[in-house]
């Protein structure tokens, strides 16, 4: 695959040990990550990108696990808006990952799987563990950190945290907190895992089974909420599934139907459940104004970053109004920002998919 | 890099102290702020309503956001800019008046500039065609045009007066130069006007 060449490196990081905003500590902390390009000797031209909640480090790289070229590949690659000919770009799988990354599937001290030993993680942490790796490679302070969904949450997460470390902000499709509908949702997905008998209370690594039917089910949810009713109408309508009829009875009658189940089941071979827990866990606990008594301009106090924060006109999920919100807080506390909402038919996945628009921002915030 | 500003841009450009605090209403692809950056050093951010023309800015490397000027003024801090920019927009919103005292609120000073309504070619056209005129700077239809709130001159010399506003300096184009300010109602074709609280 020629996506394939343009990989420098595909490394596995080892923290000794990482702190967390719950109090605990993780021992021996894996991240796996991806570098594409070459770093400047300046190490001025490093680009950060944070992958959503079921995204991982190959993004412009052939999955090893799907075999399919990398999730933000249109985005990410020689001559393209984030140029690897030009910037160094990193892509790390998040803490509470299943690519390679720690999370509740990797082996505790004890020599057993975590599971629900784990420790809850947040979005902060998961920065927390980036910014290592950023130690790791020298980089002081990142031309770039970009992101889209639950990646634009981290990227906002070290704008806030560490806003040395960043001069360019780029946020796509996401919030500065997690509102009330999507907390419903995530807890749909979760509450479907551990319903799964085969959940065994998370603990189940080595026994042969696995919540897949519960993990299909939240995969299926959440896919939904990535769409728009414009894309499904038009993608699947009414129209049924290898059949002229419906069956009567309770088969993947409609197209949309047999769709979903097969997102929902291919998630599976992929994903692990008890990582799915930890990461919308994260997200659902995503707040940036809790710690400045719900002040959100104030997380930003100070900030010398440049933003730029997107959104699209049919994201139902991550809708322009928290956008908005978002955007108000930082032109409140002085940072220079921009801010568009791009028209696309797509839903919230309107930024992995094909929205020119959004390319032209890209290119043109990080070209500055 | 960018090549002459439209006059009233240009008469704008050369009264912004260089490096102050901008903020451009409507600032559309971004023309005058990247001159006030790239030129004169300032601080210059914009709002604009439509998508494309923000893409384009943010390709200039220009701090824009899209909204509405009628909206999403009131979102901006008191103070938070030397001068706020208002060219060729105020006839186009739905309170003109109400985008004043934002102007004057989040700037300490405002450049207003728009179409003058009482211009002769405008009397004329309704006078002898008794026809909503169109004219080089209002070209479009009347049912088409984005200019919903037409003025004069002297309506935006009250409305200014009724603000408390002080009219700072003023200046009128025709066809594309700048005119003296005698009989300026009927002479203008254009108005500037640099207004401070």
């Amino acid at each position: 695959m020629a996506t394939a060449s343009i990989i420098t490196a595909n490394d596995v990081l080892t923290l000794p040990e990482l702190a967390l905003d719950g109090g605990q500590t993780l021992r021996d902390v894996k991240v796996a990550y991806e570098t594409y390009g070459t770093l400047a000797a300046d190490r001025g031209n490093a680009v950060l990108i944070c992958h959503a909640t079921t995204g991982d480090q190959h993004v412009a790289s052939t999955n090893p696990r799907t075999g399919r070229p990398g999730w933000w590949d249109r985005m990410v690659g020689p001559g393209k808006p984030i140029d690897t000919s030009r910037f160094f770009v990193i892509c790390a799988n998040v803490l509470g990952g299943c690519m390679g990354s720690t999370g509740p599937s990797s082996l505790a001290p004890d020599g057993q799987p975590y599971g629900m030993r784990f420790p809850v993680i947040t979005i902060r942490d998961m920065v927390r563990a980036q910014v290592a790796l950023l130690d790791a490679l020298g980089i002081e302070r990142l031309h770039t950190i970009a992101g889209g969904s639950m990646g634009g949450m981290q990227a906002l997460s070290l704008a806030s945290s560490w806003p040395e470390r960043a001069a360019r902000v780029l946020v796509i499709a996401a919030t500065g907190a997690m509102g009330a509908q999507n907390i419903a949702f995530q807890e749909v997905g979760r509450q479907a895992i551990m319903a799964d008998p085969d959940w065994q209370g998370g603990a189940y690594y080595g026994t042969g089974k696995a919540p897949d039917a519960g993990l299909a089910v939240a995969r299926m949810a959440a896919h939904i909420t990535y769409l728009s009713e414009t894309s499904l109408t038009e993608k699947f309508g009414r129209r049924l599934q290898d059949r002229t009829a419906k069956s009567f009875g309770f088969d993947a009658d409609f197209q949309v139907e047999s769709y979903l189940r097969h997102q929902g089941l291919s998630f599976t071979e992929r994903f692990d459940a008890n990582s799915y827990l930890y990461i919308t866990r994260a997200m659902s606990y995503f707040d940036l104004a809790e710690e400045h008594q719900g002040r959100l301009a104030d997380s930003f106090a100070g900030s010398p970053a440049r933003f730029c924060v997107v959104s699209f006109d049919s994201d139902w999920l991550y809708p322009t109004a928290v956008s908005r919100r978002l955007v108000h807080a930082l032109s409140a506390a002085g940072a220079p920002v921009s801010f568009v909402e791009l028209s696309a038919p797509f839903g919230h996945d309107s930024f992995l998919l094909d929205v020119p628009a959004l390319d032209r921002v890209v290119a043109g915030f990080l070209g500055q | 890099m960018s090549g002459p500003l439209r006059p009233d841009l240009a008469i704008i450009a050369g009264h912004v102290a260089p490096g102050s605090r901008v903020l451009d209403v409507g600032c559309g692809d971004g023309t005058l702020l990247a001159a006030l950056r790239d030129r004169q050093g300032c601080d210059a951010r914009g709002m604009e309503i439509d998508a494309h023309n923000v893409a384009e800015c943010v390709a200039k490397g220009l701090s824009v956001i899209q909204g509405d000027a009628d909206k999403d003024l009131a979102f901006y801090p008191d103070d938070c800019v030397d001068y706020a920019i208002l060219s060729q927009t105020l006839q186009t919103t739905h309170r003109p008046d109400k985008v004043l005292d934002e102007l004057l609120r989040i700037g300490r000073r405002a450049f207003v500039s728009f179409p003058n309504f009482a211009h002769w070619r405008v009397r004329l056209s309704l006078l002898w065609d008794g026809r909503m005129p169109v004219t080089r700077l209002l070209p479009i239809a009347w049912y088409a045009t984005p200019n919903i709130h037409h003025m004069t001159v002297t309506d935006f010399r009250s409305l200014a007066a009724e603000k408390g506003a002080r009219v700072e300096q003023a200046w009128f184009l025709g066809g594309d130069r700048e005119i003296g300010s005698t009989a300026a109602n009927l002479r203008a074709e254009h108005a500037i006007f640099l207004l401070s609280r």
